[in-house]
């Protein structure tokens, strides 16, 4: 099977939440509060257990270039986030039932029917994606569309997009779609358009790409993401070094008094 | 004259717009004659300026780390486990090296019954409590949850035989309980040894970077404080008069308050912030003090007191002891929430990065092509 990616085009984005919908309308997720945040026209705030797709909306400082804003007015973005199914996941590695598989698509995907909801994953996550539904127990995150994807279909995110925002295909095709796509707005005189996907740290790569406009981080996109296996060596030799002292102190403390 | 005009905020009349007087109306109508537009403010809406997300605040400062969803029992089942853990190593040893039978003997009881309440405390955070024994069909190394569960299951077999086995032999006087009672024991006391300590393992390798940054420290601290809790449950059945546990204890208090010290030495205020402020900056605190100092001072008194005196001296550092131990375990997870919700960490570029950044003129190192 190949693997396959999303790319997300900050850049065409026009922040209809027609890809929120479809999430929800395909894989059945509950209704999660109908609230504003307050922040520009968010009113999902982050990706969560019932919220797998979220469309960012993005209100920054002026940026040079940005296509028809006045000077003085904050520029504003879209994007739809979503689980970036990393390379090397964190959720996937912590998750001690085995519920959480990489998908012959590449794909991050938590089975429903093993997860014991230990909660785990959750603080093992670098992007803050996977949450343990309270009211269910159970641990959900974005599946990539198994199951779309098993019968050949486009996740419903990308088959609902109206502006292409969100592109879908083999991991390669959308790295040099990517690539092309930054050239393309570089030309247009959009310097700061980038791609976002950090191959250099534990995470060695997303499968789902996205373009900002400007600093990553003000997509709420760390510019460091780690997978917490790289602090084990030192965890465990800390823990080994407790155990150390209390086995030798015992021993000493004992073999060195009286019997009783 | 309506009553919109007088509702106008204060400063739109502060700016010297007679926006009542009729000569305004004469000098909108000439402006926008002569120019086609009209320079006013507008009307700000409630709450303006409005947040802008920027690299510094990040997506409007909404925090990009999902806090822990552990119930309030988990830190106790950390204080449990570690001071269970601890206590069957040091019974073992009193018992291998034929010192103190009771020590022993209360050892194998505090195990078991800790094993059992810390199991139940585990299985209780669970969403699907049903569900625990998934957790054994998998044998993990890289996730410390996997290793906690086979660590856990493998201490509670083996303490609750051991303490089975002393109970039947105690009753029936079999030597072949007490043979099975040993071996149980020798392997309770090799689970033991990891349980009093991967607690520390278990938050320390996450992604929330008030435990991760402290990684290298945190489980030898809370092994250390297991050790503490251990010995004073044990000097709390009643082995207030054992010189060797009161040695052990000053050990493991005297760890505990190296680790105090180097904590407040730290001098990174970012991330180690939630273990200096707030709740539980304070609670952390406080568990430091009542299992690192005051059980030392304690217990070094009691080291060169009479009987009398050390006993009592000993068993108020076996509270203090214990408080600290259970504070401590709950300071750190409250830290942990604290951390989670602290938008700026995982937004900030890590000064030892193993990449270096490219010399590119854009300040983000990450932008780079991806083929």
């Amino acid at each position: 099977m190949t693997t396959t990616a999303f790319l997300t085009d900050s850049t065409l984005c026009i922040g209809c939440k027609a890809c929120e919908v479809a999430c929800k309308e395909w894989n059945d997720i509950a209704e999660d509060g109908l609230n504003y945040t307050g922040f520009s026209y968010d009113n999902t705030g982050a990706v969560g257990h019932s919220t797998w797709r979220h469309v960012k909306f993005i209100e920054a400082a002026p940026q040079v270039g940005s296509g028809g804003n006045a000077p003085d007015q904050a520029s504003w973005a879209f994007s739809s986030d979503v689980c970036k199914h990393c390379e090397v996941a964190g959720c996937l590695e912590a998750c001690p039932t085995g519920a959480i598989v990489r998908t012959e698509f590449g794909g991050v995907f938590v089975q429903s029917d093993v997860c014991n909801g230990c909660s785990y994953c959750v603080v093992s996550c670098p992007f803050g994606v996977v949450q343990r539904n309270e009211a269910d127990g159970r641990a959900f995150k974005c599946t990539f569309c198994y199951d779309r994807q098993k019968a050949g279909l486009k996740p419903a995110c990308a088959t609902a997009c109206p502006t292409e925002s969100i592109k879908f295909g083999p991991i390669e095709e959308m790295r040099v779609a990517a690539d092309n796509r930054i050239e393309e707005l570089h030309q247009r005189g959009m310097l700061d358009a980038q791609v976002y996907n950090p191959t250099d740290t534990s995470v060695q790569g997303l499968h789902a790409l996205f373009i900002t406009r400007g600093d990553p981080r003000q997509y709420n996109l760390p510019p460091q993401p780690e997978v917490p296996t790289t602090y084990l060596s030192d965890a465990w030799k800390s823990s080994a070094l407790a155990a150390g002292v209390l086995v030798l102190g015992s021993l000493f403390a004992f073999l060195g008094s009286a019997r009783r | 004259m309506s009553d919109l005009v007088f509702n106008l905020p204060n400063e739109y009349t502060q700016q010297g717009w007679q926006s009542n007087k009729e000569a305004r109306l004469e000098e909108l109508r000439v402006r926008a004659k002569e120019f086609g537009t009209v320079d006013a403010k507008g009307i700000k809406p409630a709450g303006a300026p409005f947040p802008l997300a920027s690299p510094e605040s990040g997506y409007y400062g909404i925090p990009l780390l999902k806090q822990p969803q552990w119930n309030p029992g988990i830190p106790v089942y950390f204080f449990v486990g570690g001071a269970a853990g601890a206590a069957a190593v040091i019974g073992a040893i009193a018992h291998w090296t034929g010192r103190d039978e009771k020590i022993a003997r209360d050892a194998r009881l505090i195990a078991a019954i800790g094993a059992i309440v810390s199991g139940g405390f585990l299985i209780s955070d669970l969403g699907r409590p049903a569900r625990f024994l998934n957790m054994l069909r998998m044998f993990k190394p890289q996730s410390p949850m996997s290793m906690g569960a086979w660590v856990l299951t493998g201490f509670g077999t083996f303490s609750s035989a051991a303490a089975t086995a002393q109970i039947l032999a105690d009753r029936f006087g079999f030597g072949a309980f007490r043979i099975l009672g040993n071996m149980a024991e020798g392997f309770s006391a090799l689970f033991g040894l990891p349980f009093s300590s991967y607690t520390g393992v278990l938050i320390g390798a996450t992604v929330i970077p008030v435990w991760n940054h402290n990684v290298r420290t945190l489980p030898f601290h809370f092994g250390m404080s297991g050790m503490n809790a251990g010995v004073s449950v044990l000097e709390m059945m009643g082995n207030v008069s054992s010189r060797p546990l009161n040695r052990i204890g000053i050990l493991s208090a005297a760890a505990e308050t190296y680790e105090g010290v180097e904590l407040e030495l730290k001098r990174d205020p970012v991330v180690n912030e939630p273990l200096k402020h707030g709740a539980s900056g304070w609670i952390t605190r406080i568990g430091g003090i009542l299992s690192g100092p005051v059980p030392l001072a304690l217990r070094i008194a009691a080291e060169f007191s009479g009987n009398r005196r050390s006993r009592q001296l000993r068993r108020v550092a076996a509270s203090s002891s214990i408080a600290g131990s259970l504070l401590t375990r709950v300071g750190w997870v409250q830290a942990g929430h604290a951390s989670a919700k602290d938008w700026r960490l995982p937004l900030k570029q890590k000064e030892q990065a193993r990449v270096q950044p490219m010399q590119s003129q854009e300040e983000f190192p990450r932008l780079r092509k991806t083929s």
